[in-house]
């Protein structure tokens, strides 16, 4: 056993959050392996043009949470919405950038050939691509910095830069709140500011943005808002309300020693 | 060798085992790039006791009636698959595995009680198929494939292996970017709306098709070998979808032209009076081209 106790602490204040419009509104979400749950009872409402963070330690169902809100995993019980509607009536309106490992980067293919499957929606099965899209894909590449990679091969790149063509191809489908899983990790610190800006620009645009995280240290300059899981929800509201030592304790056990705890400053 | 005798004598298995190689080529680029070629391998086993059942109750050996059974047999056991791999929540590869070995065995044992009859129905002849048997005598040269008379009896099986290699380039090229979506990232795939689940079954059924329609005119040998051998090798030699594809087709068609020539003539030309198995020598060559691309191909994966 771990010693961790999850403390159930529902029914937080949702100050200035009323209606259903939010861009992501999750209500007693329940998803399990087999037998054993991964997270349950989520409640989650994401505010419209935040930059939030689920933040959580390994294991704790951060990326299951993500993927059963975007329907890749089922759900025991629960109901999901974007913007009022059912994930099916808003699929345009979404972008999901999966876990850069969770491919194999050998695929032949190249950096266009991936970014270019953002369009695929739109372009369904077989209509022409056009200027117009090549120019759209173009276009997200050099918000990620990578307008000089769009003939490489997807094999040649590195962490970081794979990073950006996910982020890229998230980019052209033109959606109003991106899911992120994760996309700090293994990255370098170049990529990871380049990647911080676009999602800055993107909240300027009135996007909201849900960020998968697990570097503690940079919780606070990154996130407006935050929900703090361990398979259950810990804490949600404002980063520097949630954001403590004592919600962080009750989220991360005993994995969390003092001296960590006082390298970020709480 | 007279160009009459070719033709009545080789042109026809050779077109026959060259549209079966490209038809089992093509869908054997997805499953491949799924890492799922060994499905070919599967499908082959598991339509064994479709044809038996098929046989016990129709009580010929006739087309129709094993092409019904092989292809009731592998309808059933993609679903089994999807079933065991769901339910136990186990991978892919070992819930094929289950199956097809399961299936293959009910197979042989049914074989075994049907065979108080003199019927000759044997795993033999499932394996190899009877391609030096598709001759077309009634061909008179060349120019009898201009004549409608002598084109109308050409072996039934040139006819349902064009069609099904026709059908199976037609699925390709509608389906083309769901098939590369879900070849590469499943799990976006899914979250732009894209079918995931329904295009990989869709992809599997059309192998089964191929590999039905192929078993009983060229044999499993070449359904497994053509599934695997010819995209895999094309895969070594680009980094480009679309070129693997097309070249994938031309080392199906190279390994098909040149496994029939050694097969049925270069024995004779040893000196050597009998022929091989043309089956054999072209899965045999699709291997040897594998074998080459893995060597010298520019795109192998280095493995330190």
């Amino acid at each position: 056993m771990s010693g961790i106790t999850l403390v159930s602490n529902r029914g937080f204040t949702l100050e200035g959050q009323t209606g259903q419009d939010a861009p992501l509104n999750i209500r007693g979400m329940t998803v399990s392996y087999g037998q054993m749950p991964a997270v349950y009872s989520i409640d989650l409402k994401v505010k419209s043009g935040s930059i939030f963070g689920i933040l959580g330690p390994n294991g704790a169902g951060k990326s299951t949470l993500l993927k059963a809100a975007m329907g890749i995993l089922p759900v025991v019980s629960g109901q999901i919405s974007f913007f009022g509607k059912p994930l099916k009536e808003a699929r345009h309106q979404v972008a999901y950038v999966p876990q850069r490992t969770s491919v194999d980067w050998d695929f032949p293919a190249t950096v266009y050939d991936v970014v270019i499957m953002g369009l695929y929606p739109s372009l369904g099965l077989l209509r022409r691509i056009s200027k117009s899209d090549k120019a759209k894909v173009a276009e997200s590449l050099s918000k990620v910095g990578m307008q000089d990679f769009s003939d490489r091969q997807i094999g040649q790149l590195s962490g970081g830069q794979q990073q950006r063509v996910f982020l890229a191809r998230s980019l052209v489908q033109q959606a109003d709140v991106f899911l992120l899983d994760e996309p700090f990790a293994g990255v370098d610190a170049a990529t990871e500011s380049a990647i911080m800006l676009v999602l800055q620009n993107l909240q300027a645009e009135q996007k909201t943005i849900v960020v998968v995280h697990h570097d503690l240290s940079t919780v606070t300059t990154y996130f407006d808002h935050l929900f703090l899981i361990n398979r259950q929800s810990i804490a949600y509201g404002p980063v520097g309300e949630v954001f403590t030592k004592e919600n962080l304790t009750k989220a991360y056990g005993g994995k969390l020693g003092s001296t960590q705890l006082g390298t970020i400053g709480l | 060798m007279m160009a009459s005798e070719f033709v009545a004598l080789s042109l026809t298995p050779v077109l026959i085992a060259a549209f079966a190689g490209m038809a089992c080529a093509l869908p054997g680029n997805f499953l491949v790039l799924r890492k799922q070629a060994l499905i070919g391998d599967a499908i082959s086993h598991v339509m064994l006791p479709g044809i038996v059942v098929a046989y016990l109750i129709s009580g010929r050996v006739t087309t129709w009636p094993m092409m019904f059974g092989a292809a009731g047999a592998a309808i059933v056991s993609v679903f089994l698959i999807e079933i065991i791999r769901r339910l136990g929540r186990i991978e892919f590869g070992a819930a094929m595995g289950v199956v097809f070995t399961a299936m293959f065995a009910a197979g042989v044992l049914l074989l075994e009680q049907s065979e108080t009859s003199e019927v000759h129905l044997d795993v033999e002849h499932a394996l190899f198929g009877n391609l030096e048997m598709l001759i077309w005598l009634q061909s008179d040269g060349w120019g009898s494939l201009l004549d409608l008379n002598a084109l109308a009896q050409m072996p039934p099986q040139f006819f349902r292996m064009l069609t099904v290699f026709l059908l199976i380039c037609l699925f390709t090229y509608i389906f083309w970017r769901p098939l590369v979506l879900i070849s590469f990232d499943e799990a976006y795939a899914r979250t732009i709306g894209t079918q995931a689940p329904l295009i990989g079954l869709l992809l599997v059924i059309f192998a089964a098709i191929t590999a039905v329609a192929a078993f009983d005119a060229v044999g499993s040998i070449i359904v497994i070998a053509m599934i695997l051998c010819p995209p895999a090798s094309a895969r070594l030699l680009t980094n480009n979808v679309r070129t693997q594809v097309f070249l994938s087709l031309g080392l199906a068609l190279s390994a098909t032209l040149a496994g029939y020539i050694l097969a049925s003539y270069a024995p004779l030309w040893l000196g050597f009076s009998d022929t091989v198995s043309a089956a054999g020598m072209i899965s045999t060559l699709s291997g040897v081209f594998l074998a080459f691309s893995a060597v010298y191909g520019r795109h192998r994966k280095r493995i330190v």
